[in-house]
């Protein structure tokens, strides 16, 4: 009979840890999850909405009566000051209601959100192709971007830089053009172990950026409120902080200002700081007349004016004894920021934090640079700096296998950190966070064993000898996520349930649903925790109003942080409830105890001790009923922080992730020599997400995310022209995977072992990690072109690896080989 | 007037914005929300709708799929226009709803009505063919797994997710095929009201000779803004005459772009789609002659019969809701560099019939474009045929489309390599490339290059270095000159490996379906 879990502090004075602890103590005492909502592979809380028409987002809520529609007016060029700003044609043109520039703003000008440097318009200095100069309200849509056309722009020609935008983040870190100043890690001592290395590697390489591209388009419906207020509904991964700007823009007290977010089509990270602005816009137009307002950016508008996944240029210097270990490692990570601080600081950090992958280096210097460039903004986006760290130390796997002419994978394990069993002393982590729980030996194991890698390595180089044109690779890298936000105060959260006399529940919290499943796993874990059916839980809209001074919902966190909060909740009802009915039911030679109470499915029963007896039984809506008559409270907040992170950014050491996530996959790709097109015609994935909460949702987002990072590192190409325009700036010219890239075989399983840190039902974070595993990808089609070479040569291939770089990659190989047999010839 | 269904209402539509989209219709006039705008550029298809029309059995209706973002409402004259609020019945989702709900095919949701309306026209367009499909497969093992991947890929290309990857949807789909093929599916409440609506539709249609006719007044000027559907070539030829400033719309995939994109009013447009005398499509031994208005759907089981290379790589034309609308006089028409139909239809030396008030012309493909976005249609003209000669029969005849991704992507280059060899030696050579210069583009040099070598790869060269020579391509978003020149050689090398050797795949294409 399965013990009832009971808060062990009041709601009132959170004590995360203490209730985090009590929690996992039960689940490691045994307490199993073989009943209840937990484990179950239940479909997104929305989906019959979805595939009806009537999911709403914010663009189809009826727009009240006499409400307006807004468009930017954005700079036609990337750098310059301006001279001249007509708006007169555009106040002139059909619909239009009233035009507003930077000067108008009442409070805050500058919506940086952790450092200054994002004006929310300029009429002065150009810093980036698409800077919004003036937004225009109109009538209609149509009547307000035809307005917005008819602005008349000029720049001052003689100014310093006009129309000469600086656009390399190389050139930009060696003019000291940077948004934040430079960060170092160190771990042992670099330069004497270089000069014991047998062999010295080292390369550069460039990672392109990436478009998020949600479906659903940045999007603000700003309403006035009675006591000067404004409601904002809002497509964004971040409620509070678009509270918080809006009001600073407004120059009102927070407690005016309420955010709604019901669900996005899709964030990815580019609405986690970037959706506020459109708000703030539309609040503003609000604001001052007085009406509603609607702002949502036309596709193209979107893509030129919303910052992107950071480009970024790497390069290593790798130190390795003959086998291929690595002895020492010196790392530079540049990150292409754009114009503005925005969440860059982070960003950076993150991918020195993962420039070590999964590999101890235990000599290691990693440097990374915040360079300033004249585009626009780049932002967070899934992974936030990972991905590109993890591409430096991933190219330098292959490169060591090339140059000890061993297969890649050996090479990689060769490297790998330690477990608590094997070489528990290469553990520390270039910011001396220790590595623990390292399950990645058995999980490449496992993956090696299950998608057959030894065997079809040996085929594929059978048929790489006899294939002239067509070439295929083969790749498997693993991941090692680091998870909570590296900004320490944002690892909180908060929830709010209210329980209603007829026993169905609403829970709100601070999380933000995407398209992730997060609403559908806290539905779940509240379920479980009160012991009742999913379908009794309704989650609601984000709303400030309701659970206050969120963190975004980012860095893979939301069930962690969220489901945590929202059990704390849950755990507080739960031991009101109980202590309500052993008071209730218990007679003086009857007493009846807590623990004997059993809360499953909808039912409470509870019984004597005495086996002899059938237990009582209510419903849980009955017992809620009789709770309210019996006048207990049925309304509880909850609240959680992570324990045990920290991090001395000035001694670049602590233990700023609580735990790691893991995962590993194999790609196999055929390549045609002759054009650079390819396939990627097999994918193996063994992802570690702790125990799942939901295994359909859980493999939802490997998939998702697998897919979503091969588009980054294949077809996926930003390309701006050199006076700092976006040329992919639509879906005609920037190609995310369609349907036909998908593998023809995609094995995904789930590596099933329960997370050993507290976290909420032992689970694992898994937004985000999944991602990475699309470099196998990249690595494969490494791999194929090396092959022409019989793997002696370990390409250069920046990413996205297009067909047209991988041709290049091609004649490069080629080239290289017709010079090594006319020097051979020579010598002869 | 204009007349059709939504869903299951009758609208009649007196005034109308001759440039009002089905998408703007749908979300602004008639607040039904469910269909949503991605891209307003025809490129997403998360505003996938599906048309219903009479088909050419009675009482049968055709179901397309449609980007509504770049579909003019006034085409819908006659029509069923059929959206995702109108699939469930009562709370009973339809069955390709529930596939998607099973599957866990929808993430954030955003994309997934477009996926529903898609997955329904697949639905519908599997239970019509679905006797002669069936037939075509092995007996003994029904559904070929990779056959049916592709007819999943071909319904579904042209809808993007961001969120899932695509593997849930695949699985639905699959879901959704093998249900429409069972022997127990008895259909959907669709099939059930096939022969009203068809009643319907065709009682629509049947009215005064106007109809499908709309205008409004100007906020502009003082003209009136019309659409215009013509019933015949003599009355559109007479349209364009009176209205010079009109725009000719057939499938309006690319002109709409200059509405919803540079957002500049289109006052007068005349509509292809109700010319009888354009619809048809006429296959001899000598010739294939594909209706200015037939769409490119439509015409490629005709294409497929006599040029199954032009018809693989129109499998990659845009996406299937772009050529459920689109046509080929479209495409050549509107003479972008990079269509990909006109280096095809130069290679094969087709011929365009024009009409106009003046009369009746025919003007080779070859020498038609004479710049960038520029030809020699007269004023006022109209293509109304696309006469394919079929006298390449014993060539050897390859197109190659090279593009970032397989799927709904723009060419950086596309070329038609067609030669004829008699003992060894070529003796007869076609070469039209796009995405080079700035018109679709035959190299007579190169062809005569080729002539008099063997069809070998050392018997090119000569043809390459022409073409290296001569051609000047542009470096933009989707490729470097570089590249391009390097691709329009490499494919010259490709197509005479594959003459040589036809058994060994030197695609991956080919190589990825041989072993499927």
């Amino acid at each position: 009979m399965r013990k009832v879990e009971l808060a062990s502090t009041q709601n009132n004075e959170p004590n995360p840890q203490a209730l985090g602890s009590a929690t996992s103590q039960q689940e490691r005492a045994g307490v199993s999850l073989v009943t209840g909502a937990v484990g179950k592979p239940s479909k997104h809380e929305s989906a019959v909405q979805h595939v009806s028409g009537s999911a709403r987002y914010v663009d189809d809520l009826i727009e009240p009566a006499n409400g307006l529609y807004a468009a930017v007016i954005r700079s036609p060029i990337a750098k310059g000051t301006l001279s001249k700003l007509d708006l007169s044609a555009v106040k002139a043109s059909p619909g239009v209601v009233t035009v507003m520039t930077i000067d108008e703003v009442p409070g805050h000008k500058d919506i940086g959100p952790v450092f200054p440097g994002d004006p929310l318009m300029t009429s002065t200095e150009v810093k980036f192709f698409g800077q919004v100069l003036a937004v225009v309200a109109a009538s209609t849509e149509m009547q307000a971007r035809r307005a917005a056309q008819k602005a008349v722009i000029e720049f001052d020609p003689s100014a310093a830089g006009y129309n000469q935008p600086l656009l390399d983040p190389r050139k930009a870190v060696a003019k000291n053009s940077l948004v934040r100043p430079s960060h170092y890690m160190t771990l042992g001592d670099v330069d004497a172990a270089f000069a014991q290395s047998a062999q010295v590697l080292e390369a550069k390489q460039h990672v392109g950026g990436q478009e998020h591209f949600y479906l659903e388009g940045q999007v603000s419906l700003a309403m006035p409120t009675e006591e000067g207020g404004m409601l904002v509904y809002t497509s964004s991964q971040h409620p509070s902080e678009v509270q918080k700007l809006v009001a600073e823009v407004l120059d009102i007290p927070l407690n005016r200002v309420t955010v709604d977010m019901r669900r996005m089509g899709g964030g990815f990270g580019g609405k986690e700081s970037q959706a506020a602005q459109w708000a703030c816009l539309a609040a503003l137009l609000a604001d001052k007349t007085g009406r509603a307002v609607k702002l949502r950016l036309p596709r193209q508008d979107d893509m030129i004016m919303t910052g992107k996944r950071h480009p970024f240029a790497n390069q290593y210097r790798i130190g390795i004894d003959a086998e291929g270990l690595i002895q020492a490692a010196d790392i530079e990570v540049i990150g292409d920021c754009g114009n503005s601080p925005d969440l860059s600081d982070a960003i950076v950090d993150r991918a020195m934090f993962h420039a070590d992958n999964a590999y101890f280096l235990p000599n290691a210097r990693i440097a990374g640079h915040r360079a300033l460039t004249n585009t626009v903004s780049h932002t967070a986006y899934r992974g936030f700096g990972g991905p590109q760290g993890m591409m430096i130390i991933e190219r330098a796997m292959d490169d060591i296998a090339r140059a000890v002419g061993k297969d890649p994978l050996d090479v990689r394990k060769l490297n790998l950190y330690g477990t608590d069993s094997v070489n528990p002393e290469r553990s520390m982590t270039p910011y001396h966070q220790q590595v623990e729980f390292n399950y990645l030996p058995e999980i490449i194991e496992q993956l090696e064993d299950s998608s057959d890698y030894r065997a079809r390595r040996t085929a594929i180089r059978e048929y790489n000898k006899t294939s002239p044109i067509l070439k295929k690779g083969l790749a498997l890298t693993p991941i090692k996520f680091g998870i909570s936000f590296t900004l320490q105060h944002l690892n909180q959260a908060g929830a709010l349930i209210h329980i209603y006399t007829d026993g169905s529940i609403q829970v709100n919290h601070g999380g933000t649903e995407m398209g992730q499943g997060l609403h559908t796993k806290v539905g779940q874990i509240v379920a479980q925790t009160l012991g009742v059916k999913l379908e009794s839980i309704q989650v609601t809209a984000t709303r400030t109003d309701k659970v206050p001074n969120t963190s975004p919902t980012a860095a893979s966190s939301g069930t962690d942080l969220n489901g945590k909060a929202a059990q704390n909740a849950a755990l507080t009802l739960k031991q009101r409830l109980v202590e309500f009915l052993v008071a209730e039911k218990s007679t003086a030679e009857n007493p009846l105890t807590a623990e004997s109470i059993v809360m499953e499915d909808g039912m409470v029963s509870w019984g004597s001790s005495d086996d002899s007896n059938e237990p009582e039984t209510m419903t849980f809506a009955e017992l809620v009923q009789a709770a309210y008559v019996g006048r207990i409270s049925l309304s509880s907040t909850g609240y959680y922080r992570t324990p045990k992170i920290w991090y001395d950014r000035d001694q670049a050491k602590g233990r700023p992730f609580f735990y790691f996530a893991l995962g590993a996959a194999v790609s196999e790709v055929l390549v045609d020599t002759l054009t650079g097109e390819y396939k990627v015609t097999r994918v193996d994935i063994l992802h570690d997400v702790g125990r799942s909460i939901n295994p359909a949702i859980d493999r939802g987002q490997i998939e998702g995310g697998f897919i979503q990072g091969m588009g980054w590192l294949t077809t996926e190409e930003l390309v701006w022209h050199e006076d700092g325009r976006l040329l992919s700036n639509n879906p005609a010219t920037y190609k995310i995977p369609a349907i036909g890239d998908t593998p023809p075989v995609f094995n995904v399983e789930l590596y099933e072992h329960a997370n050993d840190e507290a976290t909420v039902y032992n689970s694992k974070a898994v937004g985000e990690p999944p991602f990475m595993l699309a470099i196998s990808v990249w690595s494969a089609l490494r791999d194929a072109v090396s092959s022409l070479s019989d793997y002696t040569i370990s390409p250069d291939l920046d990413a996205p690896a297009t067909p047209e770089r991988v041709l290049k990659a091609v004649m490069d190989v080629q080239r290289q080989l017709a010079e090594t047999s006319l020097n051979q010839e020579a010598e002869l | 007037m204009i007349r059709f269904l939504l869903n299951d209402q009758i609208q009649e539509i007196e005034k109308l914005a001759p440039d009002l989209t089905i998408l703007e219709y749908l979300r602004t006039v008639e607040v039904q929300r469910g269909t949503k705008e991605g891209c307003a550029s025809g490129d997403c298809g998360a505003c996938t709708v599906v048309i219903a029309e009479p088909s050419n059995v009675e009482g049968k209706l055709s179901y397309k799929s449609a980007n509504s973002c770049i579909t003019f409402v006034g085409s819908l004259h006659g029509k069923q226009l059929i959206t995702v609020e109108h699939l469930k019945q009562g709370r009973q989702l339809h069955n390709t709803q529930q596939a998607m709900v099973d599957c866990h095919g929808s993430q954030c949701g955003f994309c997934t009505p477009g996926f529903v309306m898609s997955l329904f026209a697949l639905q519908k367009n599997q239970s019509a063919a679905s006797g002669q499909a069936v037939q075509s497969f092995d007996p003994a093992n029904p559904v070929n797994p990779t056959q049916q991947r592709h007819q999943i890929e071909l319904a579904l290309g042209g809808n993007l997710c961001r969120c899932t990857g695509y593997r849930p949807i695949i699985d639905a789909a699959a879901n959704v095929l093998s249900e429409a093929r069972s022997d127990s599916f008895e259909g959907d409440q669709f099939d059930q009201q096939e022969t009203n609506t068809w009643e319907q539709l065709m009682a629509l249609r049947s009215e005064d000779p106007s109809s499908g006719s709309v205008s409004e007044a100007s906020e502009r000027h003082s003209s009136e803004r019309h659409f215009f559907s013509p019933k015949s070539i003599n009355e559109l030829t007479g349209l364009l005459a009176k209205y010079p400033q009109a725009r000719l719309v057939a499938g309006g995939t690319d002109l709409a772009l200059e509405y919803t994109q540079m957002l500049k009013p289109l006052d007068v447009l005349v509509y292809t789609g109700s010319v009888a005398e354009m619809k048809t499509v006429s296959l001899n031994d000598a010739s294939l002659t594909i209706g200015g208005a037939v769409s490119l759907s439509e015409a490629m089981p005709y294409i497929q019969q006599v040029l199954p290379e032009f018809a693989n790589m129109m499998e990659r034309f845009a996406a299937l809701q772009v050529r459920n609308q689109g046509t080929m006089a479209g495409n050549v028409a509107n003479a972008s560099p990079i269509g990909d139909t006109p280096p095809v239809l130069l290679a094969l030396d087709a011929l365009l019939h024009v009409h106009s008030a003046e009369g009746k012309t025919v003007i080779p493909v070859n020498g038609f474009f004479t710049g960038y976005r520029q030809t020699t249609l007269p004023a006022g003209g109209v293509i109304t045929e696309i006469e394919i000669p079929l006298n390449k029969t014993d060539w050897h005849r390859r197109v190659y489309k090279v593009s970032k991704r397989l799927e709904d992507d723009i060419s950086a280059v596309l070329a038609a390599v067609m030669f004829k060899v008699e003992d060894g030696l070529i003796v007869d050579a076609r070469l039209g490339f796009g995405g080079v210069a700035a018109v679709p583009l035959r190299v007579e040099s190169a062809e005569q290059a080729l002539i008099g070598q063997p069809a070998t790869v050392d018997g090119i060269k000569a043809a390459q270095a022409e073409l290296a020579n001569t051609l000047k391509p542009l470096t933009d978003v989707r490729a470097t000159a570089e590249y391009r020149l390097q691709l329009v050689q490499n494919l010259l090398t490709r197509a005479v490996l594959e003459y040589q050797q036809p058994e060994q795949a030197v695609t991956v294409s080919s190589e990825v379906s041989a072993h499927a």
